[in-house]
């Protein structure tokens, strides 16, 4: 069987892809970049962070490039001034959410939240900040969990779920109650099915979860450690 | 040419950005020729003066002196900059928000005393329920995140305004940088 290829437009230029790809993956392998936060590369796509929101032609709203397949003639825009006004407001909203403070976070300097703020222009934070109180899980022999660092991009769910295999993490509540907890909602140290392997730590993007004794701007995340994404193969070559 | 006519504030910070600004060493003798420094904690003018081209603003808004202290710079100043974290995003005095002032008291004054312990009756500040950044009361022209911004940023800054680059300004910073 030889597989469908499909010719589109993406920012007017001309690309093709395979039918079964999305517009995030063709668009990468044309170098043409699409910010992203839930997505990463060898995990199953969730499609909740919103950011690589992109324009169809044709289309009323724009639609998200990390789950939306390639269409013979798609014509997509990328980085139009509304997306990036777009953009920006998400990024805005995420850290108006938690509680992020940089300054003292473990992941100063090394965070994708962060670097997204400041390439996408974000210099001030237009929306009320909530303040929650929220709590710090670090009943874990080596990892802490911090939920006022967490954007709930469920990476750490999925990681844990389809790569490891044991299914620790998940998601209480829903909408902004949301939050990730370890088993039936246990203490992390006191679950029985966390292997210790750390892979939700390193793919988790913010400070949110991070190694035990590491102070501010000391968690690096050791993507390269973790062969079996798909993501790591490339970064290494 | 008339000199730009700059302020600084210090409100709920740590001076750390103010530590920033004289970071700029001999690059300060290059900005004297352009600037007059009207109203700072580095010099010594008592009084904000009537008017001033450039505020540049450290810290949050915790209590109702910084407020009306912000109010008055507002007022009498055409560009207003909120300087460093603190300023920007309430940062480091905004994390006692989540628990409110009650407990900020509480845990500061009685938990860790173990003679006597009790709120103290004068000489505190009405602090606000919540230590909030400038631009939940007033506008902000400009925005210098970083804890503290680097002297390279601030200087970088300064010089576009001097030479009325400011419109189209692109700092090299960051939250918490």
């Amino acid at each position: 069987m030889t597989a469908q290829i499909i010719t589109l437009t993406i920012n007017g230029l001309q690309v093709s892809g395979l039918a079964s790809e999305t517009i995030l993956q063709v668009a990468r392998e044309n170098n043409l970049p699409i910010p992203t936060l839930c997505f990463l590369e060898g995990l199953s796509t969730q499609g909740s962070c919103r950011l690589c929101m992109v324009e169809v032609a044709g289309s009323p709203k724009p639609q998200p490039a990390c789950v939306t397949l390639i269409q013979e003639g798609m014509e997509i825009s990328t980085h139009t001034e509304q997306l990036l006004h777009y953009r920006r407001k998400i990024i805005e909203l995420l850290f108006s959410e938690r509680n992020h403070v940089c300054a003292v976070c473990v992941s100063n300097g090394h965070c994708e939240l962060q670097d997204l703020a400041r390439e996408h222009g974000v210099d001030h934070i237009d929306f009320p900040y909530r303040y929650p109180a929220m709590t710090v899980d670090a009943s874990h022999s080596r990892f802490v969990l911090d939920h006022n660092r967490c954007i709930l991009c469920t990476r750490c769910v999925r990681v844990c779920g389809e790569i490891e295999g044991a299914h620790t993490w998940d998601v209480k509540n829903r909408g902004i109650r949301s939050l990730i907890v370890a088993d039936f909602d246990t203490p992390w140290g006191s679950s029985t099915t966390c292997t210790g392997c750390g892979k939700c730590v390193h793919v988790c993007p913010t400070g949110a979860l991070s190694e035990k004794g590491k102070s501010v701007a000391e968690m690096l995340k050791k993507r390269p450690s973790l062969p079996y994404l798909v993501a790591n193969r490339t970064l290494e070559h | 040419m008339k000199k730009l006519r700059l302020a600084t504030l210090w409100l709920d910070g740590c001076s750390g950005c103010h530590m920033s600004l004289l970071d700029m060493d001999e690059r300060l003798l290059d900005l004297a020729a352009s600037i007059d420094f009207v109203y700072s904690p580095l010099v010594d003018v008592k009084t904000f003066p009537e008017t001033v081209d450039v505020t540049c603003i450290e810290g949050a808004v915790s209590s109702a002196e910084d407020e009306h202290k912000l109010r008055t710079v507002r007022e009498r100043t055409a560009l207003l900059i909120a300087l460093g974290d603190c300023a920007v995003t309430g940062n480091v005095p905004a994390m006692r928000n989540s628990c409110g002032i009650g407990q900020v008291m509480t845990t500061v004054y009685c938990k860790r005393e173990a003679l006597n312990p009790q709120i103290p009756a004068t000489g505190l500040p009405t602090l606000h329920d919540q230590a909030l950044p400038l631009h939940s009361f007033v506008k902000v022209d400009l925005f210098i995140p970083g804890c503290p911004p680097s002297a390279d940023t601030l200087f970088s800054a300064l010089t576009a305004l001097i030479e009325g680059r400011a419109a189209d300004l692109r700092l090299n910073t960051r939250f918490g940088a």
